[in-house]
């Protein structure tokens, strides 16, 4: 049996040595980390616009940063609906809630689109993602997914494909001009339907998930709806 | 000359199939339900749980004559977590992607019965290098199930391997689906006893024995 001393010294050393290691990977690793993120949020505002790598390409970060420096201008506007002077980087969307950011696709002066950061509760988790928006403020012209804990398969199929193309071509707004948001379906939209329009098929095994996405999406575009009513209003 | 004497070797391919963490000693089971929906956060799982053991196992082999019996699950536990926290550190920021799909499983394999397992049973009694063969061949033994089972449930569960589709647009189109259970934990469990089953009907294990 080894005394309390030496069981304090040894631990109090494994702890110290343990740490160093640790804290020397989590500061050496930070840049390379934060650069991620970073760009991850650009490619998805890219994707959400409809810029897509072709078939068999990975962007590499460089192509992002360049993508997004020629094609995207970020902007901020108030609850009004007006435009400001500030810098979207310096928006924190969780905490500012009176100054909202807008990535514009743009050629030259010509407008291609609006993605908007949304973010709300899924089943386990929050999630975090772009909406885009066609130059006509009501139709979706793309959404995405960056950050969420949903069940791989059930939940997390948000991030796939099929689920994100669904929203392509529908409508937030009815005839009326009023907002009424996209409707996460059980099972698949009946083409038939006259709100079909406002619909897309949900995931099987996560109607939580496909609610909190509707509640959340329909609140985040309540929030630029003065900004989307002067577009449609022209 | 072999390359490695007869222990070493035991302790690498013992628990590939003899004794086999998952399906023997039914070790890991949580994560083994967890992260076998799909085949890529299955392997990409596998390999950090190759890092993670066959490091572990060195590191407190080595130190294994000085930690203190009293606090030794303490002291390794410090070791693991350590190298859990650097190994999820290093996938974000080299493989983003990846390890946005797995940030959760890869914080668990902390937890993994397995780790501390073998740390417990093996690394504190041997050399580091027979304790490092031993935990790539548990780790190596549970991978192998792992992508086993992960095989079963994207094929059945999403007609997928890999990401790749495998189940034919035609047979959707005459009326196949995708098995709901396969996506959910209990597939996990039907597959698993499966396995076992099959397993030790090949290997001739018998309980009472």
């Amino acid at each position: 049996m080894r005394s309390n001393t030496y069981t304090l010294v040894f631990t109090s050393i494994v702890t110290v040595v343990l740490g160093f290691f640790l804290a020397l990977a989590a500061d050496a690793l930070k840049e390379q980390q934060e650069l991620n993120i970073e760009n991850d949020i650009k490619k998805n505002i890219l994707l959400s616009l409809g810029f897509k790598p072709d078939e068999d390409v990975i962007w590499t970060a460089s192509d992002i940063q360049n993508l997004f420096q020629k094609n995207v201008e970020g902007m901020v506007i108030d609850a009004q609906g007006q435009k400001t002077d500030l810098d979207p980087k310096s928006i924190d969307t969780e905490k500012n809630i009176n100054h909202l950011p807008i990535y514009v696709k743009k050629t030259g002066n010509d407008v291609g689109g609006y993605a908007i950061p949304i973010a709300g509760k899924g089943l386990w988790s929050t999630l975090y993602g772009y909406f885009a928006i066609e130059p006509d403020g009501k139709t979706v012209k793309g959404i995405t997914f960056y950050k969420h804990g949903e069940t791989p398969g059930l939940g997390g199929e948000i991030d796939k494909e099929w689920f994100q193309q669904n929203f392509v071509g529908k409508t937030f707004v009815d005839q009326q001009d009023n907002l009424v948001g996209i409707k996460v379906l059980r099972g698949k939209v009946d083409m038939g339907n006259p709100n079909a329009v406002h619909q897309v098929d949900g995931i099987s095994g996560a109607t939580i998930t496909g609610k909190g996405l509707e509640k959340f999406l329909l609140d985040d575009l309540a929030k630029y709806e003065p900004f989307f009513k002067q577009i449609r209003n022209g | 000359m072999a390359v490695l004497d007869k222990k070493s070797k035991l302790a690498l391919t013992d628990p590939l199939m003899a004794n086999n963490p998952i399906t023997l000693q039914v070790l890991g089971i949580c994560s083994a339900l967890a992260v076998t929906v799909k085949m890529d956060t299955a392997v990409v799982m596998t390999l950090a749980v190759i890092v993670v053991l066959s490091i572990s196992n060195t590191v407190i082999s080595l130190i294994r004559n000085f930690i203190p019996g009293k606090v030794r699950i303490i002291v390794q536990l410090a070791v693991i977590a350590s190298l859990v926290i650097l190994t999820d550190q290093v996938l974000k920021a080299y493989m983003y992607d990846i390890s946005k799909q797995l940030s959760v499983f890869v914080g668990l394999i902390i937890t993994n019965c397995i780790v501390m397992g073998r740390a417990e049973a093996f690394a504190m009694q041997n050399s580091p290098g027979k304790s490092f063969l031993d935990g790539l061949g548990n780790a190596l033994g549970y991978g192998g199930i792992l992508i086993a089972v992960s095989f079963f449930r994207e094929l059945f569960g999403s007609g997928t391997l890999y990401g790749l589709q495998i189940i034919p647009q035609s047979f959707y189109d005459a009326g196949y689906e995708n098995m709901g259970l396969m996506v959910l934990s209990p597939g996990a469990f039907i597959i698993l006893g499966l396995i076992v089953w099959v397993q030790r009907i090949a290997a001739d294990i018998d309980e009472e024995a």
